[in-house]
């Protein structure tokens, strides 16, 4: 008998007795700024760590980029709006992206509730050029925050992507005496630029 | 009203006043008590080391003691629980049921059956430290516990905020444990000695005369680790403030 | 910063070190505390954990005596401890929902469960129609030698991963490393417990037991950093640095799994570094390790226990990163590897089945005032805390049968669990089965058998405390012998002995009244 048969049917002889129903999921109010979900998304995402602005308030998002890092060598973008330092199609391989210091990509969504995003490999056009880049900048459309975590899980997205995954804030950790460091492993600052970016 | 007295073993062996404070309190609020003198033990120090077994003999005691009482009361929540949720070391019959579902822990008794309004004779112009035991407070719920959500609530506060004079300290902990737990005292000694320690200085620092509780065993192994570390720090059963100790 | 509040307040520092937000006020996420916590010496050795014990009984009582020994590491751990517990309080507090979506989230884990062959078959399904490799492995050794397997098809010598207990669980590490596989940690706390040679010591914070001063003597050990360098910004980077080069280069990576979504075949990895992203998606390979209890059925279920896990272990709506994986990305391979290595077993014990519902968020341990004072690598196992009391039995009954009485059955854990085990039921009710298989010590069994019969019997009993119920001079617990003298010999003064027993007060007072019937 393979481990998978076995495994099996040793769950189905083990199988507690009694009436284990699924519970329906209520849809559960997110508490929403009376300025409404930006600012929210905005709230709850400094907390986490990460940085937000609105493309009102610049010239480009890349005129930004350049003012805010500076000494910045190559910057990688995976959206139209923004020209990039390396070119796609000199990108074979994930670690190609290792040298990249701002990374820029597009969000399918925000979450108000928690500050997050979210991505899937459509916007990352390769996964690990948010994870190998210094720097994080997210372009997010307004009308794309939705309320909160349930309202997100409705996306098809998490039915058809390879792979989706929500950043809220930078790569963190506290596993040295609980002192918070930002940029552990990965990115060392996230910040999302609010326009019409449909 | 006909109350049956339970007295734990080690309130009989150490706080016999704590005993007579409860006889007296009950008896100024209009009850009757008989303490049977048969008894010894609710099978606690058994059943929280997992020997039911051993425990079965006290169980039964326990019940042929109080089978013909309508409200069995204990100064003592930690032997309630034992006695409402665990004394399941004998077979359980209708008389055992009973007995069980009848047994009552003093504050609770005071609150929810007799519901005390005022304690006339009782006066205690001090800082108090309202220390909960853990079996009392998440056991048999008298009080609601810092981890849950829910509308705050507390039968023991309830009842000294009835007596004249009585002051509340907030320690920084107020239900974390304090490190007696049964015979974890016994067996995990330095931990449990630790946690005695830190839950004494808690209530220290933030202003308490005395530290106030419903069951001594706590209060017993509080006293124990503050005097060791010479704090100074003063204990009192609940049942002898509601029944007029003034220090 | 005001140390008002806290138990200890010798250890909390003067100074906010963390990152801050644009306005320099301090941040409080991922595993940061929201107040400076440090133990002030350089000096105190790091207190080791348990000592090995082979296959007889962890002795988590002598291993809780150093820690405490190690006065500064235990007030520093007892305060960080304490302050995720209090932002956890805060974070759940804030949803008027928060219990209904414990109810909810034990009631998803349970029917999950209860059908778990389904959903099993279920996830196996979508995940091979998605293009993913699946594995099944019956036992830790069987999931090393499919892992092993995996990897020498494909030549790979060199894994990076993320944290994962059942990795840990299943003695990995030391197996790869028995192979010739290099393996490298990736999250920090982990890495450094790896660098150490010992195991993690807290789910959510592997190193958490750890003070700056032994994270520096660590890296210059392992590193070859200066070993007076105890700036943490710099030793995060010493290690980031240290890294990122064997990321670059791994051939293979592995994550662990928080939830496995059935309908979609997808592994959900939380992490707050990005770790699980890079070990999965830098190397051509991303091989998961999943338990057989983390399936869940859908996504919609998915959204109830993350919005439970980050409040409840750290007191953030969510950890920085929420991956979900489906299918391989273009020119990459994905494997799942599902264990069970004694989980179909417990799912056969009733009174402890409940335990397999757990999503690891830690808050037990953290509530744990048990554990907090003796470090989680006290308890010799993999689960430490008052989870892994419960666990670790059905792992190894005999090594961790003394498990059980590490608690004062507070109950507190059971109270701050998303899932709502009944964890210090579960702790008593193992009690009982220690004592029925004859895995209590001989002294603390013996004692039982006596106080069984004495209290049972009121005459003995009465005699037994002396002559005309004379004041004692025992112990409260009846302690037989000198040997066992532990309410005085560590640290407390015993108790004042009365002039009589209540016993004695009544018979004079009120007189002698039998029991009526």
């Amino acid at each position: 008998m393979s481990a998978r048969e076995d495994i099996l049917a040793r769950v189905r002889h083990n199988r507690p007795a009694g009436d284990y129903g699924l519970p329906p999921i209520p849809q559960f109010a997110i508490p929403i700024d009376e300025q409404g979900r930006l600012e929210t998304f905005s709230r709850t995402l400094k907390a986490m760590g990460g940085q937000l602005c609105r493309s009102s308030e610049m010239a480009s998002p890349i005129t930004w980029i350049r003012g805010r890092f500076p000494d910045a060598k190559i910057v990688c973008s995976a959206v139209p709006e923004v020209p990039s330092d390396r070119a796609w199609s000199a990108i074979r391989k994930p670690q190609d992206l290792a040298d990249v210091d701002v990374a820029v990509v597009r969000a399918v969504l925000g979450v108000a509730e928690s500050g997050s995003v979210l991505f899937t490999e459509a916007e990352l056009k390769v996964n690990t050029l948010a994870y190998l880049a210094q720097h994080l900048v997210v372009l997010l459309d307004e009308s794309a925050i939705v309320a909160g975590l349930q309202d997100a899980y409705m996306h098809s997205a998490f039915r058809t992507a390879r792979y989706a995954v929500f950043h809220t804030g930078p790569s963190a950790t506290g596993d040295i005496e609980g002192v918070l460091i930002h940029g552990a492993q990965g990115v060392r600052s996230l910040t999302v630029i609010i326009g019409g970016y449909n | 009203m006909r109350v049956g007295l339970f007295i734990p073993c080690y309130m009989d062996a150490f706080e016999p006043e704590v005993g007579v404070a409860t006889l007296e309190l009950l008896e100024r609020l209009g009850c009757t008590v008989e303490y049977p003198v048969d008894q010894t033990c609710c099978g606690q120090p058994m059943t929280n080391t997992g020997c039911h077994q051993d425990a079965a003999g006290t169980e039964a005691l326990f019940v042929k003691n109080f089978s013909s009482y309508e409200f069995i009361v204990a100064p003592s929540g930690s032997c309630v629980h034992q006695v409402r949720v665990n004394m399941t070391a004998i077979e359980q019959t209708p008389e055992v049921r009973a007995v069980r579902q009848r047994t009552f822990e003093l504050t609770e008794f005071l609150h929810d059956v007799l519901k005390v309004s005022a304690f006339p004779w009782a006066s205690f112009p001090h800082k108090i430290g309202l220390h909960y035991n853990c079996n009392s407070l998440r056991g048999i719920n008298l009080a609601s516990p810092s981890e849950i959500k829910t509308v705050p609530f507390s039968k023991p506060r309830a009842l000294l905020e009835k007596v004249p004079g009585v002051e509340f300290a907030e320690p920084t902990r107020w239900d974390e444990c304090c490190g007696f737990g049964g015979t974890f005292n016994v067996f995990e000694p330095a931990v449990s000695v630790k946690m005695g320690q830190d839950k004494v200085s808690d209530h220290s620092r933030a202003g308490a005369e005395y530290i106030v509780s419903a069951d001594s065993s706590c209060l017993l192994h509080q006293k124990g680790c503050a005097r060791h570390i010479g704090n100074p720090i003063k204990f009192m059963h609940i049942a002898r403030i509601l029944n007029g100790a003034s220090a | 910063m005001s140390a008002a509040n806290v138990l200890h307040p010798e250890v909390i520092g003067d100074r906010f070190e963390g990152a801050k937000d644009a306005q320099g006020r301090p941040l409080v996420h991922a595993e940061g505390t929201s107040k400076p916590i440090r133990a002030h010496t350089r000096h105190e050795p790091q207190p080791r954990g348990a000592r090995d014990s082979g296959n007889r009984p962890v002795d988590q009582v002598e291993a809780a005596e150093r820690f405490i020994a190690a006065t500064e590491h235990e007030k520093a751990h007892d305060e960080r401890l304490w302050d995720m517990r209090l932002r956890r309080d805060q974070a759940a507090h804030a949803l008027p929902e928060w219990e209904d979506m414990r109810g909810l989230a034990s009631r998803i884990k349970e029917h999950s469960l209860a059908h778990l062959d389904t959903y099993l078959g279920q996830f196996e399904a979508a995940a091979k129609a998605n293009g993913v490799v699946v594995h099944w492995a019956a036992d830790a050794a069987e999931h090393n030698r499919i892992v092993h397997q995996i990897l020498k098809d494909r030549g790979a010598k060199s894994l990076i991963k993320s944290k994962s207990m059942l990795t840990d669980e299943c003695g990995f590490r030391a197996y790869m490393a028995g192979v010739g596989i290099e393996v490298v940690e990736t999250d920090l706390g982990e890495r450094i417990q790896q660098l150490d040679g010992e195991e993690p010591s807290h789910v959510i914070g592997p190193a958490i037991h750890k003070t700056r001063a032994d994270v520096a003597e660590l890296f210059a050990r392992t590193l070859g950093s200066d070993p007076d360098d105890e700036d943490i910004p710099h030793l995060a980077s010493i290690q980031r640095e240290a890294t990122r080069p064997l990321i670059l280069k791994a051939d293979a990576g592995m994550t662990g799994c928080n939830f496995a979504v059935a309908d979609t075949g997808t592994v959900v990895v939380c992490t707050n570094e990005g770790n699980a992203d890079l070990s999965a998606n830098t190397p051509p390979l991303h091989i998961a390790s999943i338990g057989i209890e983390k399936i869940i059925p859908r996504f919609e279920h998915l959204a109830v226990f993350l919005r439970l896990l980050a409040r409840n272990a750290i007191g953030t709506p969510m950890t920085q990163y929420t991956s979900h994986f489906r299918a391989p990305r273009a020119g990459g391979e994905l494997h799942y590897v599902i264990v069970d290595n004694g989980r179909s077993e417990r799912l056969g014990l009733k009174e402890f089945w409940t335990s397999l519902k757990c999503i690891r968020c830690g808050a037990c341990m953290n509530t744990c005032p048990v554990y907090r004072r003796s470090g989680g690598l006290s308890y010799g196992a993999t689960y430490s805390g008052p989870i892994g009391i419960i666990l670790d039995p059905t792992l190894n009954r005999r090594k961790y049968s003394s498990l059980p009485f590490s608690s004062t059955l507070n109950g507190s854990c059971t109270n701050v669990c998303p899932v709502k085990i009944n964890i210090h039921e579960q702790i008593f009710a193992w009690r009982k089965v220690m004592s029925e298989e004859h895995r209590l010590p001989f002294v603390k069994s013996e004692m039982m058998k006596v106080l069984g019969y004495v209290l049972s019997r009121p005459a003995l009993y009465r005699a037994a405390l002396g002559a005309a119920d004379e004041a004692l001079r025992l112990l409260p617990h009846f302690v037989l012998a000198n040997s066992l003298n532990t309410w005085t010999n560590k640290g407390r003064d015993m108790p004042d002995a009365p002039s009589q027993t209540f016993h004695a007060w009544w018979r004079e007072n009120r007189g002698p009244k039998s029991n009526s019937k």
